[in-house]
């Protein structure tokens, strides 16, 4: 085995890593305040991507840039899905919650695919072509600016989460709905506020991917599998969990593609995933279920 | 017989002659209602009884379809055997993944996630196998050799499909009325307070899937003879899965006719969607109908239509 290319995996595996990490931060935030699974988190990066694509062609604004303005797009979504669907069947067994985000799911890809059509995209940047050498290895910029903004993103909700007055309400309501309800927080808006800042997270990784990740309205599904992979290998509802989760799960699949095959990097995830649901379901970093 | 079993044996009759009055694409129609209907009904049985969902019953149908795609092709055996062995196949699965699962607790969302896994790796790994023709799929010689399960007229697939959903019908209905069913139905319930009443869990959950999984297996079968091709994506994918637990979802899940009525509602409007809908430029919107409906359903239909009609008509009934 060629050390130099499995170094080099274990590089691209670790910065792609950054963007799996927080997308599974999104879907674990909604998960740990909510217990609801959103099951359209990948169609929602997806709109994240095709966001950034149409402010690159029709305003030739950097996905760099407009990563913020997809964000502010999804938190709105996100808000919306929340209000109108998810609040209203909160009480309702845990099946039903799945088959209506299941719905929402087919609902934003399909979207997608009668707007965008079928054609896979790429959204371009001024990085574009831009490297690094670290001896041997070498560093794709625009790979090395997302991994540091989505790292960054990740910070900044765990500020979020653990310095602000909103943020400790919301980790107080995930782990006591009860009891905050009755200390007077007001539950709904902290729902409100946890979907649309997991939908955020995940709208900024998609646009922070959009520049080398090939794009067609059906890669939310697989998107989707892969953030709920992260979130049970990392910990339900453990927001440390699902980001070191996303590293882990990154760096295995770009080794398994060096070691395998390409096409049978998911296979790594998807055994990884089988083992720890049968060995250790509440996940790496989570409390036991 | 009460009113509803007239009613039931008066649309058999309905059925069994409606060929003779209908035309290619009228069939077709018909082919795929009965299809997904026994699909759902085998699904039914799992996720409806039991109360155990599982988003990745297309693992059953893609080894059912190349167990018996793969012995008639290599080995010359019949489907019509080919058939039961398929199932056989995808039973053994179904018990393997149900023992997995069920053993180690996994319930809920973590359920759904480890059936989802199974079949996508099937899909991945099925991509891989040379002998199985790998991406691009079998495809299977069309000699319209009755013996071999092939058949010029689609008559024969639609009476086929028709039996094919009576069986799973009848085994769910067998089901339902023994004690297995009313423990299946203490398991959805609530597993906890099944368990303290003596009820082995765990036997029965599992029982219901290799059930299910075996019927679904069989189904495969029907699928690969009425396609004659067989693709890794289209047979093991999320989209089949998501379309087997839709019927019975919409139609009313543990219920009899559930799945029955959600085929009649759903197989229509996809085939006709998929007609009028899917040329160029609206590729894709007769799924968005689809999502619509089932965010509708949740939201106004919980429990399905089939109970609400039943309760529109007892309505009815009593005024």
């Amino acid at each position: 085995m060629n050390l130099i290319l499995l170094a080099q995996s274990l590089v691209n595996g670790l910065l792609f890593g950054g963007v799996y990490s927080l997308m599974a931060v999104g879907l674990s935030l909604i998960f740990g305040v909510m217990r609801v699974i959103n099951f359209a988190h990948g169609d929602m990066m997806v709109w994240g991507m095709y966001l950034a694509f149409l402010l690159n062609a029709y305003l030739g604004v950097d996905p760099y840039l407009s990563f913020v303005v997809c964000a502010a797009a999804l938190f709105v979504t996100g808000l919306a899905v929340q209000r109108g669907l998810v609040n209203r069947i909160m009480d309702a067994p845990h099946e039903m919650q799945i088959l209506l985000m299941l719905g929402v799911a087919l609902v934003l890809e399909n979207v997608a695919l009668v707007i965008f059509g079928p054609d896979t995209r790429r959204v371009a940047t001024a990085f574009g072509a831009s490297a690094l050498w670290l001896g041997p290895i070498f560093l794709d910029l625009p790979r090395l600016l997302t991994f540091a903004l989505s790292v960054t993103l990740s910070v900044a909700l765990w500020l979020f989460l653990f310095r602000s007055d909103l943020g400790r309400t919301i980790r107080a309501a995930s782990d006591n709905p009860t009891g905050a309800l009755i200390v007077g927080s007001d539950v709904n808006r902290i729902y409100t506020v946890a979907f649309g800042v997991g939908a955020a997270l995940v709208g900024a990784a998609g646009a922070l991917t959009a520049s080398f990740l090939p794009f067609s309205p059906t890669a939310g599904l697989p998107l989707t599998i892969a953030s709920f992979n992260i979130v049970i290998i990392g910990g339900m509802g453990s927001l440390l969990g699902a980001f070191l989760g996303g590293l882990l799960v990154s760096v295995a699949e770009s080794i398994g593609a060096v070691v395998l095959a390409p096409s049978l990097k998911e296979v790594v995830s998807f055994s990884l995933l089988v083992i720890i649901l049968l060995f250790r379901p509440s996940g790496i970093l989570g409390r036991r279920a | 017989m009460t009113p509803g079993r007239w009613l039931a044996a008066a649309a058999l009759f309905v059925l069994l002659v409606l060929p003779a009055v209908l035309g290619t694409y009228g069939l077709t129609v018909f082919i795929f209602i009965f299809f997904y209907a026994f699909l759902g009904q085998a699904w039914n049985i799992v996720g409806g009884y039991a109360g155990q969902l599982s988003a990745g019953h297309a693992a059953f149908v893609g080894v059912g379809a190349y167990t018996a795609a793969k012995l008639a092709i290599t080995y010359g055996l019949t489907p019509w055997i080919g058939m039961f062995v398929a199932g056989m196949a995808a039973a053994l699965l179904g018990l393997g993944v149900a023992y997995l699962g069920f053993r180690f607790g996994l319930r809920g969302f973590y359920f759904v996630l480890l059936t989802v896994a199974v079949a996508e790796i099937c899909r991945l790994i099925t991509l891989h196998i040379d002998a199985l023709g790998g991406a691009l799929g079998l495809f299977i010689t069309f000699t319209g050799n009755p013996w071999m399960f092939q058949f010029q007229d689609s008559r024969a697939h639609y009476y086929i499909g028709l039996a094919l959903m009576l069986l799973a019908t009848g085994v769910a209905a067998g089901v339902e009325r023994s004690r297995m069913g009313a423990y299946l139905r203490a398991i959805k319930e609530d597993e906890e307070a099944a368990e303290a009443l003596g009820v082995n869990t765990l036997r029965y959950k599992m029982l219901a899937m290799t059930v299910s999984a075996f019927l679904t297996g069989m189904g495969g079968t029907f699928y690969a003879y009425l396609i004659f091709s067989l693709q890794p994506a289209a047979v093991f994918g999320i989209p089949l899965s998501v379309d087997i637990l839709l019927r019975p979802v919409v139609g009313g899940s543990g219920t009899l006719m559930g799945p029955i009525l959600g085929s009649f509602i759903l197989s229509p409007l996809a085939e006709v969607s998929r007609a009028y809908l899917s040329g160029g430029a609206w590729a894709g919107a007769h799924l968005v109908v689809y999502g619509v409906l089932l965010i509708g359903v949740v939201l106004f239909l919980p429990q399905g239509a089939y109970p609400y009609l039943r309760r529109l008509l007892a309505r009815g009934d009593a005024s």
